[in-house]
């Protein structure tokens, strides 16, 4: 475990990932398949995770400051944390677009009986004068 | 001026009923206004509804559940300005000739809403299985706790509101399983609720929406619900809302 070599490596892959997930979230955020409002916690973590994997003393550093004895389970800790963030996030928007899609669908109803009435009123008045 | 009444009739799939039910509806009182809420049924609902001539029919996009199909009702009714509402199943389980036994009680102001209950009499004909029954005295011993009324047929979906619960109600109205929640929300927000007996047929089709797993799941999320909402502050404004009336 102590073979500077290997742990090298790691970090390269720590590396590649969090600056692939990074830069993979930007490119969807400009393409436009996720709107900058829902991309900001996405970046905010991969911009996390990146420093994380460069610096290596900022895992230490951070593991000793809550407690954590072996520093790689802070990483799981952030990990847990960011990806609880984000789900509790997808479940407020959630439960906002099932409001709107009940509000639209009730309209959409009302909407429909209101057309089918003046349809039938003006094909009746129609009748009426001719 | 005649007051207007409209029967708010929330129905799914229940081609095999409804045109009795509509009929029905109109034989006993011609003046009633008839609306079908057709909560996107797969069948021919919609059809059969229309076809009668009497009722207006209102057809959801797609299936949004019983407390956002009822509660288009009360929008409807909201915006058409009535005086009075019934809530009527679709499914023929509510008898006609107990509507003015509840619009009686409404008209009379001696309530702001009327529940039809099925066992607040001794006669009890309606026998729930026994776990059923402990859910159904749950729920009365929590609703009357909270509410200060006694409520004891939370589930029940026969009942009568007034132009005040109507407006309330189109702007509030809980989703899935709403029945126990409408009561306390109600209750929460001072409407005067009163309580009386009504029979009821046995199902002629389908089966209850809850049985299996959803029976835990509806115990739960109603459970949470209701907590919920005697928590949350208090929506109505009781003077704004009679001067706006």
């Amino acid at each position: 475990m102590n073979d500077p070599i290997i742990q090298n490596r790691i970090q390269y892959i720590a590396i590649i990932c969090s600056i692939g997930l990074l830069f993979f979230i930007f490119e969807l955020t400009r393409r436009k398949k996720i709107r900058e409002q829902y991309s900001l916690l996405w970046l905010f973590f991969s911009i996390i995770f990146v420093v994380l994997s460069i610096w290596r003393n900022g895992l230490d550093a951070f593991a000793k400051l809550v407690g954590i004895i072996y520093a790689p389970s802070a990483l799981f800790l952030i990990l847990v944390l960011a990806i609880f963030l984000i789900l509790i996030q997808f479940s407020i928007i959630i439960s906002r677009l099932t409001e709107e899609n009940k509000k639209l669908s009730q309209e959409i109803g009302l909407l429909k009986l209101e057309i089918n009435e003046i349809k039938n009123n003006s094909t009746h008045s129609g009748s009426i004068n001719s | 001026m005649a007051l207007k009444i409209l029967i708010i009739i929330p129905a799914f799939n229940e081609e095999h009923i409804i045109t009795n039910v509509i009929t029905n509806l109109h034989k006993k009182n011609s003046k009633w206004k008839l609306l079908v809420i057709n909560d996107g049924s797969t069948d021919k609902t919609k059809e059969f509804a229309e076809s009668t001539g009497l009722a207006k029919v209102i057809n959801l996009p797609f299936q949004v559940g019983i407390g956002s199909c009822v509660q288009t009702g009360f929008i409807y009714a909201t915006n058409n300005n009535f005086d009075y509402a019934i809530q009527f199943d679709g499914d023929g389980q509510h008898r006609v000739c107990e509507i003015e036994k509840l619009l009686a009680n409404v008209e009379s102001g001696k309530a702001d809403v009327v529940n039809g209950s099925r066992f607040c009499n001794k006669n009890k004909k309606y026998k729930p299985t026994f776990l059923r029954s402990i859910g159904i005295k749950i729920f009365e011993i929590l609703n009357s706790i909270l509410i200060k009324q006694k409520i004891t047929d939370n589930t029940s979906g026969f009942r009568a509101y007034n132009k005040k619960a109507i407006y309330f109600l189109s702007e509030n109205y809980p989703t899935d399983y709403p029945e126990p929640e409408v009561i306390i929300l109600l209750g929460r927000n001072g409407f005067k609720i009163k309580e009386i007996f009504v029979d009821m047929n046995q199902r002629s089709g389908g089966t209850s929406s809850i049985h299996g797993f959803y029976s835990i799941y509806y115990m739960v999320k109603v459970f949470l619900s209701i907590i919920l909402t005697f928590i949350r502050p208090r929506i109505y404004n009781k003077k704004q809302t009679e001067e706006n009336v």
